[in-house]
């Protein structure tokens, strides 16, 4: 288990090494620096900038250098907010992207198991019809149309909540962005734990459980949860990654002040190392995710002892 | 010679015959589209995404307006018969209608593209992975998994960022981050069929590598090929919905239905028509495509259910 | 009182072909102590008959009729009634020992949870009374391997455990589901041996399930051949052996290998099992019967004391002496 574990921490370093030079050599491979765009400015205080971000040195040395600052944590000097550092800004903005995209992952892995639990129980009754439905509709109603007609809905037609914007963790305004990206990930929670706990139900072992007398609920929490868990768990890899996506739309549709909006107004300004900084992160965190669903796949799973 | 190669020809013949493994000299396909066509929500969609397709390709011909001109007569106009602007007009006065069907256009042919380029690009890593093996296969799936533990959206922002945002650009932008499903896939698919008895049987008789390729396992590829090719077309679609609602899809004054509701989430107070149509008319082709996709996979696979 | 009696039990399945009957009019009592063979082909309706008992049918499936445990009712009673039975005082055994142990649980904790429903015991006393019961099965190091998952174990060793299970709270019936099916030759006649000798020390009685003659032979006291979901025959082994008197348990006879008549060539039934959603009207093995008479194909034989053996039960129109003749010409073809 341990080795397996180190193993596959191991992994992730050339994946991370390969988006960081990729992206590093996609940015300086753009034609026209950064400051060209700008209003002109004299050959010196050209000068001075191009050493400020280390322009003036070659680029492996240029590269050398950002993986050396990454290592110390450090994303570098943002290119339009000239006070700011890249961390400040995103200093500023993860707790936002956290709070809503952490929050309403937790939920609904809840929510999402639940409701699969009850649909596979009690197939064919309204709450399996309901968890059919939020499937269905997850899957063709992308985030930005739901994110609308959810504003449309409670905040412009019934103005029960505000449209948008942020205001220092103030629930009224987390409610909705956070229900949106729960919508999303139960609809596909929910359907991958109804499909498997059915299929683990109609399981030979839980026929042998059947006969052994035990009541239904030992049935299904001691004998057919776990293993109905598993695809769940797998799902939850490629779901964090989808939800960084959604995030960053909901951050979008709400005006949330979060990492997504960040990423945006960089891309929008042109702001070379904010962007690049924030793809950075943004790869490290889906990388230790997606390692942490597969480590608990493995210490879940008896079958699987490397 | 001669009776050599005939010989041959008939060996290949009795093979691809034995891979087909169709008892009663029904094929496979014609079960397929039976079983598809008893799929009443599939076939359903596949007629409402016919005519989506149809509307957005011939709908601006025949309607009065054209995309980008004013209605003085009509600005952000609720859905009318006056002028035929069954849609509404936006706040500059463009006929809604239209300007939905032209960004379905743009959307569909990002979505056509991007899935012809990423499922070529899918089949040919998937194919090549699996039949060389080894260790030319173990670094090609490694890139896969590295694929995939990526947050395609942030890099394809940077892509987009960097590169600019001209319609073949986005197609290459989604096309980078499309194609790996199929590759796994493919590759599965090639590895048992190079360990099926038929492949085996074709090789004993002599038949070349190349032949073995087409003849067998391409053939045997292409119930999955179509399978994963429906499901590709609603996520690239999606994919260039969600660039261009963050304003980094194509640019004015082309159109897509990702620009159109992102307008119209901006004026949803106001005008809520210009976010509803377009938000009904993508949801509904990812709604039918995703329905078709399903067909297919029972169609052509029943015994995954 | 019999231990269990068995009444016209029926099955049958809801499927979207329409209502499929599985098993029809099965009768069978069974005394504390003995042992009941249940043969038939795979689709002959033996399995599903002691699913119905257990309450282990799939969801689409009902049955009819009365399975009388000590006088009670398994079929009609309640699931809390039902469940305070099953794995207590009749516990079952399946065919195939890979997948029916939980793969994502400890034997121990597979044991224990028997016990601890059924006999109230804490997790400790119960973990002791399973070391005790592996071992009586005979697992090397019981003690140790008790704590393993099941993966660990070989198919002959889980098929013990899933015995050894069954057996914990002494149960009065074992109902086997072809035990040895998925097992080695070798591991077979093992585990046969192990029934035998648990039987002799437990008393437990034994409905054994199974499509293999010879295990019947070893192990049973009555036998009933089934067939499309009926009883064909049944009666004591001794009398289904040496004189059987229905045409198809005369085929399945003729179809086992047999050491001492060497020479003689083993004979198969020809034709398949009956298709269960399109049974014939008359008896079901008229189909593939040599014997086969206009009134077999429309009329559906009772099953009635037999005229030569009033101890043997047959459904069959024709009189066991008729069949002699060409038993002897089925079993040279």
């Amino acid at each position: 288990m341990w080795s397996y574990a180190l193993r596959r921490v191991l992994m992730t370093i050339p994946t991370l090494l390969l988006v960081i030079t990729v992206c590093y050599l996609m940015l300086h491979a753009t034609p026209g620096g950064p400051f060209d765009t700008e209003r002109k400015v004299s050959a010196a205080v050209m000068a001075n900038l191009q050493a400020k971000y280390h322009l003036d040195l070659p680029l492996w040395q240029q590269y050398l250098l950002y993986l050396k600052s990454l290592l110390q944590g450090d994303l570098g000097a943002s290119f339009r907010y000239a006070d700011w550092s890249v961390n400040e800004l995103v200093g500023n903005a993860l707790p936002v992207s956290l709070a809503i995209g952490g929050g309403s992952l937790l939920i609904s892995v809840f929510i999402g198991v639940a409701l699969g639990i009850v649909a596979a129980l009690r197939q064919n009754s309204l709450i399996d019809y309901f968890v059919m439905l939020v499937g269905n509709l997850g899957s063709a109603f992308p985030s930005f149309v739901i994110g609308p007609v959810l504003i449309l809905l409670f905040a412009i037609w019934l103005s029960v909540l505000p449209a948008g914007g942020w205001n220092d963790f103030d629930p009224r305004y987390m409610v909705l962005p956070i229900a949106l990206l729960t919508f999303i990930n139960v609809s596909t929670i929910g359907r991958v734990m109804r499909g498997s706990l059915i299929e683990v139900l109609n399981s030979n072992f839980i026929r042998t459980a059947r006969a052994k007398g035990l009541p239904l609920r030992t049935i299904v929490f001691r004998h057919a949860l776990k293993p109905a868990l598993m695809p769940v768990v797998s799902v939850l890899g490629p779901l964090a990654i989808s939800s960084i996506t959604s995030a960053v739309v909901t951050e979008s549709v709400f005006s949330l002040p979060g990492l997504g909006k960040l990423i945006i107004n960089g891309a929008s300004n042109r702001d070379y190392t904010l962007v690049l900084g924030l793809v950075v992160l943004v790869t490290v965190f889906a990388v230790i995710l997606n390692l942490l669903v597969d480590l608990a796949y493995a210490y879940l799973d008896p079958k699987i002892r490397y | 010679m001669l009776f050599r190669s005939k010989q041959k020809a008939m060996a290949e013949a009795m093979a691809a015959n034995l891979s087909m493994a169709a008892v009663e000299g029904r094929s496979p396909w014609a079960d397929a589209r039976e079983r598809f066509l008893r799929n009443k929500a599939a076939v359903v969609s596949l007629i409402l995404l016919v005519l989506v397709v149809l509307a957005c390709v011939f709908g601006p011909m025949l309607l009065p307006h054209s995309y980008e001109d004013t209605d003085w007569d009509a600005m952000a106009m609720a859905p009318t018969w006056h002028n035929l602007h069954l849609f509404g007009t936006d706040d500059l006065g463009r006929d809604l209608l239209v300007r939905t069907l032209i960004g379905g256009r743009i959307s569909l042919m990002v979505g056509l593209l991007a899935t012809i380029a990423s499922v070529t690009i899918g089949i040919v890593w998937g194919a090549t992975a699996g039949f060389l093996g080894g260790k030319v296969d173990t670094v090609m799936m490694r890139i896969v998994d590295m694929m995939y533990a990526v947050p395609y959206l942030l890099i394809a922002i940077l892509m987009v960022t960097l590169l600019g945002r001209e319609f073949y650009l986005v197609v290459l932008t989604i096309t980078v981050f499309s194609w790996m499903d199929m590759a796994r896939v493919v590759r599965g698919q090639t590895l048992s069929v190079k360990s099926k008895e038929f492949v085996e049987a074709a090789r004993a008789i002599g038949v070349s590598t190349g032949s073995i390729i087409f003849r067998h396992v391409v053939p045997n590829l292409l119930g999955i090929v179509v399978i994963y090719t429906t499901v590709t077309v609603p996520g690239v679609i999606l994919t260039e919905s969600v660039l261009s609602f963050l304003g980094l899809g194509v640019q004015e004054p082309m159109t897509s239905w990702g620009v159109l509701i992102e307008d119209g989430t901006g004026v949803m107070e106001t005008t809520p028509w210009m976010l509803l149509f377009p938000a009904a008319m993508l949801s509904l082709t990812l709604y039918c495509a995703n329905y078709i996709g399903d067909g297919m996979r029972d169609a052509l696979d029943p015994k995954d259910r | 009182m019999s231990l269990l009696q068995v009444n016209n039990l029926g099955v049958q399945f809801q499927t979207p072909d329409g209502l499929v009957s599985a098993v029809n009019g099965v009768s069978f009592e069974l005394q504390a102590g003995q042992t009941l063979g249940i043969v038939g082909e795979s689709g002959s309706g033996k399995s599903q008959s002691v699913l119905a008992m257990m309450g282990l049918l799939a969801k689409n499936g009902k049955a009819t009729g009365e399975a009388l445990y000590n006088g009670q009712n398994l079929l009609t009673m309640s699931p809390k009634q039902l469940n305070g039975i099953r794995g207590d005082r009749v516990s079952m055994i399946f065919q195939d020992p890979m997948t029916s142990l939980n793969p994502y649980l400890t034997v121990e904790r597979q044991m224990t949870e028997v016990l601890e429903l059924h006999k109230g015991m804490t997790r400790r006393e119960a973990k002791k009374r399973a070391i005790s019961l592996l071992e009586a099965v005979r697992i090397p190091e019981a003690a140790r391997r008790i704590d393993m998952y099941p993966h660990e174990f070989s198919g002959g060793m889980r098929q013990r455990v899933m015995i050894a299970m069954a057996l914990l709270c002494e149960p009065e019936v074992l109902i086997a589901d072809e035990p040895t099916t998925a097992l080695d030759v070798t591991v077979q006649a093992q585990i046969l041996s192990l029934l035998k000798d648990l039987q002799r020390d437990f008393g437990t009685a034994i409905v054994m399930i199974t499509h293999d003659l010879g295990v019947v032979a070893g192990l049973c006291e009555k036998v009933m051949v089934m067939y499309g979901g009926r009883v064909m025959e049944y009666g004591s082994a001794n009398d289904i052996f040496y004189q059987p008197s229905h045409p198809y348990t005369i085929g399945l006879l003729g179809a086992l290998p047999r050491l001492d008549h060497d020479g003689s060539e083993l004979v198969s039934i020809p034709g398949n099992p009956p298709n269960m959603a399109n049974m014939p009207k008359g008896c079901p093995f008229s189909e593939r019967c040599t014997h086969v008479s206009e009134l077999c194909v429309g009329t559906l034989p009772p099953l009635a004391a037999s005229a030569a053996n009033p101890a043997v039960l047959r459904a069959c129109h024709k009189a066991p002496a008729e069949l002699k003749p060409s038993v002897e010409v089925v079993a040279h073809v």
